[in-house]
């Protein structure tokens, strides 16, 4: 039973990190058809920029509040990079999907050099704090604290998400957008602006996964955004390409399976088990598993 | 509406394109094309499928690349050069835009879906699309998507009257609705160009008989005759030459179209006949 807790409780917390990554991925690609291998660049970002925080900022350090600062700064740093790439490299190349697809690669694998370039190809161990250490007991299994930080984490998430989507202005016109874009325009509307926005929020979305999955981890290295990247679009594709409900239930799936496959089975089904339920749901939901936005 | 029109020469130009040429993945679409909307009323652009009459209104909105030049001479007389701003920018000067599939947010609901238009710099009259359209009223709730045709062109045309425009460009209203609906949302567009310019692409042409004052006809990617309505539709050789349709009765029947078949009425006739339940006596098959 304890077992059972302790895997759920992981694979929950797994399918946190996944949903924070893969609900900007899922956003991005509905309202803009931008399919951005870029989005793991900005992980990194916040994590090592997390990481450089507490060790270097005022304020900022590795426990209670001055860890919050530090991750503060990583998520700033995170959408201030994928903001700035929106509008620098995104923008000029509205509607040209090859270019976009070039551009966003050719810049994820620039950000694991200049990372790389920068500290090191070494993981580095990433400060954590005590409460995120201890464990707590939960049906008669020891879990470890940092589950709950990244269970809770992508729950409000997730809320704040669809309260911004169900009942503002501009969560109006990016569901709008994800349906018709040329329409919005067509209304008046800059729909560039919600880009921005979008790019901007799943940056920062991605930035704060950065910084939990170090807390998770123990540790941070350049290439761990794109290795979480490749999960999170198998998440957004499962979950329907452009819905922020389907993400959050496909990446409960995916993290689940792969926590009970490679216990049960054998270390390494995991992947290998997430791969298939991909081929699954395509097969029978070939649009995956929602199409409503929020 | 007057009973007496003014003639064209009278009425300040609101929109005027001037050799426009539009070209797509390799073909050239609008080759040319010269148009002059003048304000108050409605101006049809008629033509044959494919002949360029859409292209012609996505030009204007900057939906298409367009070469040439197109202006827009808003209420104050200032001109608006139109080519090269970007759609958001020309909407907000002043044009609305009713597409030919409607596309309405299905996603969205219908109170939704007129938020969503409710446009930065206009005043906006909520009421008087309620007041056209109760039915939106009742159905505020409901998924855009799961109305009927007919209710999701009212939603399009709800999307227009929302905001204070210079020129609507209303693109085939009336495709595919049935015949109660056709006359409905000519009744609509009828009392909005009242108040309101409308280009109005339309391939029923009791439809255009019956509220167009100036006609314009594309062929080709041209405008090849430009004139009043009701001379054009009264010159059946004419019509037949560059519609390729007769207008001699019934006219109705010559397109695909649902037709409310107005034969004999003319647009002066329409304000006095408001009634939605009573079906007007002259609809039919």
């Amino acid at each position: 039973m304890s077992t059972i807790v302790l895997l759920t409780v992981t694979g929950l917390g797994l399918a946190a990190l996944y949903f924070l990554v893969a609900s900007g991925l899922s956003l991005i690609f509905g309202l803009m058809g931008v399919l951005n291998f870029a989005h793991g660049a900005f992980l990194t970002v916040g994590a090592y920029g997390t990481w450089w925080a507490a060790g270097h900022l005022p304020g900022a350090g590795s426990t209670g509040w001055s860890f919050v600062l530090a991750v503060v700064f990583g998520v700033a740093v995170g959408t201030a990079v994928a903001a700035l790439v929106e509008l620098a490299l995104i923008r000029p190349l509205y509607e040209r999907h090859i270019e976009q697809v070039l551009v966003t690669v050719g810049l994820s694998l620039a950000m694991v050099a200049l990372v790389r370039a920068i500290w090191g190809a070494d993981a580095r161990p990433f400060p954590r704090p005590e409460w995120a250490q201890r464990t707590t007991s939960l049906l008669g299994a020891n879990v470890p604290n940092d589950r709950f930080l990244l269970i809770g984490t992508a729950v409000v998430v997730l809320v704040a998400v669809l309260v911004l989507l169900r009942s503002t202005r501009i969560g109006l016109v990016i569901r709008a957008g994800v349906e018709n874009r040329t329409m919005v325009t067509a209304l008046g509307i800059d729909v560039r602006k919600a880009f921005t926005l979008v790019f901007a929020v799943g940056g920062a979305f991605a930035a704060l996964a950065g910084s939990l999955g170090g807390v998770y981890l123990g540790s941070i290295s350049p290439g761990q955004g794109t290795s979480l990247l490749i999960f999170a679009f198998i998440v957004v594709v499962i979950g329907g390409m452009s819905s922020i409900t389907g993400t959050a239930v496909a990446a409960v799936l995916v993290g689940l399976v792969q926590q009970y496959a490679n216990y049960y089975a054998a270390s390494g089904v995991g992947d290998l088990s997430v791969v298939l339920l991909l081929a699954v749901v395509l097969l029978t939901r070939p649009s995956g598993l929602s199409a409503k936005v929020a | 509406m007057s009973t007496t029109e003014p003639t064209a020469a009278q009425r300040p130009v609101v929109l005027q394109l001037t050799d426009v040429h539009v070209r797509l993945s390799g073909s050239h679409i609008l080759q040319g094309v010269d148009l002059t909307v003048r304000r108050g009323g409605v101006t049809a652009l008629l033509g044959r499928n494919g002949a360029g009459k859409t292209t012609t209104v996505k030009s204007v909105l900057g939906l298409v690349p367009a070469a040439g030049t197109i202006e827009l001479t808003d209420a104050a007389g200032r001109v608006h050069r139109l080519t090269g701003r970007r759609t958001h920018e020309v909407v907000r000067l002043g044009v609305g835009y009713a597409p030919e599939d409607r596309e309405v947010f299905g996603g969205l609901t219908v109170a939704e879906n007129l938020a969503l238009a409710e446009r930065r710099g206009s005043a906006h009259h909520p009421d008087r699309v309620y007041e056209l359209f109760p039915e939106l009223q009742q159905r505020s709730r409901q998924l855009a998507g799961t109305l009927s045709g007919g209710q999701q062109q009212m939603v399009a045309i709800g999307r227009l009257l929302l905001n204070d425009n210079q020129v609507l460009l209303v693109d085939e209203p009336t495709k595919g609705l049935a015949p109660l609906l056709v006359t409905e949302v000519a009744e609509v567009l009828a009392r909005a160009a009242e108040e309101v310019t409308v280009l109005l692409v339309e391939q029923n042409l009791s439809v255009v008989r019956r509220m167009a004052i100036d006609a314009a006809v594309v062929d080709n990617g041209r405008v090849v005759w430009t004139g009043s309505a009701s001379e054009l539709l009264a010159d059946a050789d004419r019509t037949r030459e560059l519609l390729g349709v007769a207008t001699s009765a019934p006219l109705d029947e010559s397109r695909s179209h649902s037709s409310s078949g107005a034969e004999g009425r003319t647009r002066e006739d329409l304000p006095a006949r408001r009634s939605r339940s009573a079906p007007a006596p002259e609809v039919g098959g």
